[in-house]
């Protein structure tokens, strides 16, 4: 790659809240997705050749989405400038520009909702802050809409619960919609269009792939356990990120939930069609994209007549099956067009539909029905890292904070050495490992590897305090991120893994 | 001047209550296609209550994040809370009980209120963060509840008016008949602020206080596989399966 070496920045002796330096990150720009990318989607190619159109373009589009997101709107007018949220982001941690402070972050967008929907900003702008839209504001937000990783740290800090990831989100698609997108996001979305999942791994390949790991799997343990595809009438339909099929150390997951499904001999299934569990159509803030991404699902669930939905180790993911699928598809309950009914009637409803893989393995676990060797993973001294989408976004099990219990209890069940990182940066106040969103790509390198700092100093406490050499997570983008970024940090990327991994090691395939 | 005050009055009460109620509805009308709360999030319409209440009354996301601006805007918030109760003697006769009963409070309540807004201000001067993201607003609004807390003191301790006349005032200001102000420069200063705060409050960040009943982070259960949730326009993407 051109350009400098990217330097991790260094761990800091008490974490204190950095010094600006404003400019620090405005030349970090993602590629932009070129004319074929945009036009997969339906979205403008090229930005208009004449700058008023674009500018009226996005004015009209931002009134728009004013008048469909009650956040958007409340959130641009509720803000006090208060300040509460300006050392909560770990891009503003790692990279100290203020611009990444989540307050500033959304007065990239607050200034011209001002001067174009306010009566303050119409008359006074300078008195207001307000300014007007032009090229090198759009630019702005481009740049600066892509160092979020909607990870929602601040919205739990505001006192009235402003979620910046509202404001990326709807930034996002503003610039999409007048021909400005990313290419990572919109690459992948046209890919899951295209082919069915994130990777654009077509269904032959797949099933190629998940015969190599049967293969694989039977040498390492000596048992015929399946990774099944497209199998009609099965029980359970997993719909896995599209990294597990293949990724380090995704598919040690992978092998995992085959293990639980064997071990408690539920039938089970994959779908060609339904290969991926990510939805990038959030990321970019599109409500079409996110509810035809998800109605994938619902067609191979129809297709394959299962009676539950499983959702793998993906952060993003589970917080759209959670929060968004009955919305977007009716899966859970209450929805009314025909395919809906047919869905909610072929589907068992004394599980909640759809289920997280961890809810799923906990309730066998809580019921006896799968058992483990806890001392196989005493090599391992393990820590959880909360993803946010699953922290912030989401929730497991019956009662609130499930999300947090439920992932635990499986590794208490499995192993025996575990350690929980620095109060204040677990559960709901959990640092992003600097990845998500939509930045997992290599031209924002320089991003991720700052924005990891606040994670990799809770990280490094335990690692020389408590001595530990794995951690855990439930998410793909986690994962990938921590992978690679581990090393920057002087970590072995090898310590990252999944909660599944952990359970692939223990638990009892034969007679129990 | 009583005739300007009168006026101002009228038009920054009419302001403020259409201008107020607009919005409300506006905000109201505006739909939440998708379920957003942030955790800790309640999963029933009841929990949903007692958060927002906490939200409202102690400040409890502030107070997780930041000490020193929970403490300031706690100190204002509650200070102009009760130094606005123990202003509302200046309408009805005979004041109500339990506004007599306040009017002890609702005086310390307002040095505590200046004390608070001299902090918050401080934080604007002082904390490079703040700083940075203050606008020139930011500071006029705080130098205008500042000048309402000083002018108010002063009338109490150094200064004071005929608060008689000034009742007599606002009594015939709402049966619309202009009684005369006492001539007190303090007075003046405090009315005209109060006056310019009601009319600048729905356009401006002090929409926060309706906004917080509205965001959806905040004032949504947690209930997405029990309850379906739909916007009208996401509905009719449906009706086009």
């Amino acid at each position: 790659m051109a350009g400098p070496e990217i330097k991790a920045p260094a761990f800091r002796e008490y974490p204190t809240i950095p010094v600006m330096q404003p400019g620090s990150m405005a030349g970090l720009k993602p590629f932009v997705a070129n004319d074929k990318v945009q036009e997969a989607l339906g979205f403008p190619t090229q930005l208009a050749e004449n700058w008023q159109d674009t500018h009226d373009a996005v004015i009209a589009k931002m009134g728009e989405l004013l008048g469909k997101y009650r956040s958007l709107k409340v959130y641009m007018d509720a803000c006090v400038h208060c300040g509460a949220c300006t050392d909560k982001c770990h891009y503003f941690i790692g990279t100290q520009d203020p611009k990444n402070m989540p307050v500033a972050r959304q007065d990239l967008m607050r200034s011209v909702y001002r001067r174009y929907f306010t009566p303050a900003g119409k008359l006074f702008p300078a008195l207001v802050g307000a300014r007007d839209l032009t090229r090198e504001v759009l630019d702005e937000w481009y740049t600066y809409y892509h160092q979020c990783s909607e990870c929602r740290r601040c919205s739990v800090f505001c006192p009235y619960g402003i979620d910046t990831a509202e404001v990326t989100m709807a930034g996002r698609e503003l610039l999409a919609s007048v021909g400005y997108g990313q290419k990572y996001s919109n690459e992948i979305i046209g890919k899951v269009h295209k082919i069915g999942n994130n990777l654009g791994l077509p269904g032959p390949a797949l099933e190629n792939t998940l015969e190599g790991l049967m293969e694989d799997v039977k040498e390492d343990t000596g048992i015929d356990i399946q990774y099944p595809l497209d199998v009609q009438g099965a029980e359970v339909l997993l719909v896995t990120p599209s990294a597990d099929f293949f990724a380090e150390p995704h598919i040690e997951s992978l092998i995992g939930y085959g293990k639980v499904f064997h071990a408690a001999g539920i039938s089970w299934t994959m779908s060609s069609k339904a290969s991926e569990a990510g939805n990038f159509g959030m990321f970019i803030g599109n409500y079409d994209q996110l509810r035809k991404i998800a109605m994938r699902v619902r067609e191979a669930a129809l297709e394959l007549g299962v009676k539950r939905i499983v959702v793998g180790e993906c952060g993003h993911a589970w917080r759209v099956a959670y929060s968004f699928w009955n919305t977007l598809t009716g899966v859970g309950a209450g929805a009314s067009d025909p395919f809906a009914i047919q869905l909610q009637s072929q589907l068992d409803h004394r599980y909640k539909q759809p289920s997280h893989i961890c809810e799923f393995t906990w309730d066998l676990i809580q019921r006896g029905a799968i058992s483990f060797d806890k001392e196989a993973n005493d090599h391992r001294i393990i820590t959880f890292h909360d993803s946010c989408n699953v922290a912030r976004g989401s929730r497991m099990g019956d009662a609130p904070g499930g999300q947090f219990e439920i992932p635990r209890s499986i590794i208490h069940a499995v192993a025996n050495k575990y350690v929980e990182m620095r109060p204040g940066t677990t559960h709901e106040q959990t640092f992003c490992c600097g990845g998500g969103g939509g930045v997992l790509t290599d031209d924002l390198m320089e991003l991720r590897v700052k924005g990891a700092l606040p994670r990799m100093e809770t990280i490094k406490q335990v690692v020389d305090g408590q001595g530990v050499n794995f951690l855990a997570t439930i998410c793909a983008i986690c994962k990938a991120q921590f992978s690679k970024v581990l090393p920057f940090y002087g970590f072995k990327s090898s310590m990252i893994g999944g909660v599944h991994q952990l359970v692939s090691t223990a638990i009892r395939l034969g007679d129990k | 001047m009583n005739l300007f005050f009168a006026l101002m009055f009228y038009v920054a009460t009419a302001l403020f209550v259409v201008g107020l109620v607009r919005k409300i509805v506006d905000f109201a009308r505006t739909p939440a296609p998708l379920l957003i709360p942030t955790t800790p999030a309640p999963t029933t319409t009841g929990g949903v209550v007692l958060r927002m209440a906490r939200e409202v009354v102690m400040f409890e996301s502030l107070f997780k994040s930041n000490l020193w601006i929970w403490i300031f805007a706690a100190m204002f918030h509650v200070g102009f809370a009760l130094v606005t109760m123990r202003h509302l003697r200046y309408f009805p006769e005979p004041v109500w009980t339990w506004v007599v009963l306040v009017q002890p409070f609702g005086l310390y309540a307002g040095l505590v209120m200046a004390a608070g807004l001299a902090g918050l201000w401080a934080r604007r001067f002082l904390v490079e963060r703040i700083r940075y993201i203050s606008t020139f607003s930011d500071h006029l609004m705080l130098a205008l509840l500042l000048l309402i807390a000083v002018s108010g003191l002063g009338m109490k301790f150094l200064v004071h008016t005929d608060i008689v006349a000034v009742k007599t005032f606002f009594l015939g200001l709402m049966m619309f008949d202009i009684q005369p102000l006492p001539d007190h420069a303090g007075l003046h200063v405090h009315l005209f602020c109060v006056a310019l705060l009601l009319i600048v409050f729905p356009f401006s960040k002090l929409l926060h206080a309706p906004g917080i009943f509205f965001s959806p982070s905040r004032n949504q259960a947690d209930n997405p596989r029990e309850v379906r949730h739909l916007a009208p326009w996401a509905a009719k993407l449906e009706a086009k399966n």
